[in-house]
């Protein structure tokens, strides 16, 4: 769900037990996520300008999409992050979270051109952007040790409107690019061939879509729980493995 | 120094730390320890059968074996071990059976071409390609290996796993096997592009991993005698397709992989290079795995051997 924050943060642990990383790694990383912030808030700004200067969304997705590919596409180093071990998040969630971000911009509104003045990617472009000013801010204040209350409210309260919507207009979007895609074919590999594969990427997006179905759920009570441990600091029994 | 005799046994749950049962009078010290989890079966949870018990001496710490005796154990007069419940177990036998059962069926089915499967006109028609048949007896005979091996050659160290895992291997393995037989089975298949010779290298390869893997599980059995649960570092043996050992801690899984890539490559079909991708990802796993435990647990491990690749992984 590319509009959840989640990362399956642990970095919330780090309140009771300081994990120590290398003056580098706090550098960059602080740096990384700063800017991240500067460049959400500037796709912010620009989406703010265009529609006011319009006064319509139409065109919009356009003017905007080099600065969102480029900034969303940077999220990947999260990734590595997580690998190296400077950031204390599960490898596969970040993952599958920067994934199905990468999945958006990328196959979906980049590659099906004629959706994109949907109101729907108004609708997932404006969740994506005031959760990331959030998320990242919270990590910048968080490295510097300087948490502003506000912004860790934010950070573990607007999702529960946020990751519903966002998840709403993802689906839209999704789901009115489908004729597009059957009637054009593309990404699609059809027999014979001498690989003896076939790929249907109109079959397959519904798949995402039903995807959704089991995920949501689950990364969302996810959330859900790591709000009631932050804010609340209520403990939470371990599921045995 | 002389242990003091045992003479009681509290048991408590690892999470909640509620005290489950208290043994006083346990008979003689040296008594094994497994004696404490009958108790717990009578007397506590009727569901709480052996295999599913986990007994430790630190809540959050190993699990005691089953041949482990409270004497040699750090405890004092009165033993505290903690208890968790491992959730409903199957047994390892009955997992690979069902497991490998599948595929062996379910490729069948595509390659009989049984209806709703392909176009109504195909059905129950044969593919005009030999090596669709060729292919169709190696797959069906490496999982017809893999059946007579759970049943007759492996000797497992332990008895259960989780009752959860049947559902995850048997959708890996069933749903590969389905998406692999569709394409090669499937009347728009393309044979190789090198034609015969391609074939007939692949299945060179094939039979000789096969064979490779086999002679790795008998192997790996005469380490072990019958009931016994003992660990040996495994060595070649007069069989030439043991001497992987010489490279390799688990030849069994490079000889797995092996014969995977000459199925690929002889049916030339991507899914099938898909499937040999992700099991040679997981097989490199474990064997990282196994191999560090030998390392760990025999000093006079031989150097050379890498986990499951000679001198690279």
């Amino acid at each position: 769900m590319a509009s959840g924050e989640d990362d399956g943060s642990v970095e919330e642990k780090d309140n009771h037990k300081k994990r120590t990383i290398s003056p580098f790694a706090l550098a960059w990383l602080t740096f990384y996520n700063i800017a991240m912030t500067a460049g959400w808030m500037v796709l912010a700004v620009a989406m703010i300008r265009f529609y006011f200067e319009k006064g319509t969304h139409k065109g919009l997705y356009k003017s905007i999409s080099k600065t969102l590919k480029f900034f969303q596409t940077f999220a990947v180093l999260e990734i590595l992050h997580c690998a190296v071990g400077i950031v204390h998040t599960s490898v596969i969630v970040t993952g599958v979270q920067v994934s199905s971000r990468i999945f958006m911009v990328w196959f979906v509104t980049n590659s099906i051109k004629q959706i994109q003045n949907e109101e729907s990617v108004l609708l997932f472009l404006v969740v994506w952007t005031v959760t990331e000013i959030t998320r990242y801010s919270f990590y910048t204040f968080n490295l510097l040790n300087h948490l502003p209350y506000f912004i860790k409210w934010a950070r573990y309260n607007l999702f529960i409107i946020l990751y519903p919507v966002g998840v709403a207009g993802e689906l839209m979007t999704i789901y009115a690019a489908l004729p597009i895609v059957q009637k054009s074919g593309m990404l699609s590999v059809r027999l014979p061939n001498k690989y003896n594969v076939s790929f249907d990427y109109y079959y397959f997006l519904i798949i995402v879509m039903i995807s959704y179905i089991p995920l949501f759920p689950q990364l969302f009570l996810h959330m859900l729980r790591q709000r009631r441990k932050v804010l609340h600091g209520e403990v939470f029994v371990e599921k045995d493995d | 120094l002389q242990h003091p005799q045992n003479c009681c046994v509290e048991i408590l749950d690892a999470k909640t730390k509620e005290k489950l049962c208290f043994l006083d009078k346990v008979s003689p010290p040296g008594s094994p320890a497994f004696l404490i989890w009958d108790p717990l079966y009578v007397g506590g949870d009727a569901q709480w059968y052996p295999a599913r018990q986990s007994i430790r001496l630190d809540p959050k710490g190993k699990s005691l074996k089953d041949e482990d005796i409270l004497q040699n154990l750090p405890v004092g007069t009165t033993a505290t071990l903690y208890f968790r419940d491992l959730g409903a177990q199957i047994s390892w036998v009955t997992v690979f059976l069902t497991e490998y059962a599948g595929p062996l069926l379910i490729y069948l089915m595509f390659y009989f071409r049984v209806p709703f499967i392909y176009s109504p006109k195909y059905d129950f028609t044969t593919s005009k390609h030999w090596v669709v048949h060729l292919a169709c007896m190696c797959h069906s005979f490496h999982y017809v290996k893999r059946l007579l091996e759970t049943l007759f050659v492996h000797r497992f160290s332990h008895g259960t796993m989780p009752l959860r895992n049947i559902f995850k291997n048997c959708a890996y393995y069933w749903g590969f096997a389905a998406w692999m037989a569709y394409y090669i089975n499937h009347p728009l298949y393309t044979p190789p592009a090198y034609g015969e010779e391609q074939i007939k290298v692949a299945l060179v390869i094939f039979l000789f991993c096969q064979i490779g893997n086999f002679s790795i599980h008998i192997a790996l059995r005469n380490l072990r005698p019958p009931g016994s649960k003992t660990r040996k570092i495994p060595y070649p043996t007069k069989n030439p397709f043991t001497w992987l050992f010489l490279l390799v801690s688990c030849p069994n899984y490079t000889y797995e992989v092996g014969s995977w890539v000459g199925f690929t490559v002889m049916t030339q079909c991507l899914p099938v290079a898909f499937f040999t991708l992700v099991g040679f990802i997981q097989m490199t796993i474990w064997a990282k795995g196994k191999h560090r435990s030998y390392l760990k647990e025999f000093r006079d491990y031989p150097p050379l051997r890498s986990p499951i690749l000679p001198f690279m992984l």
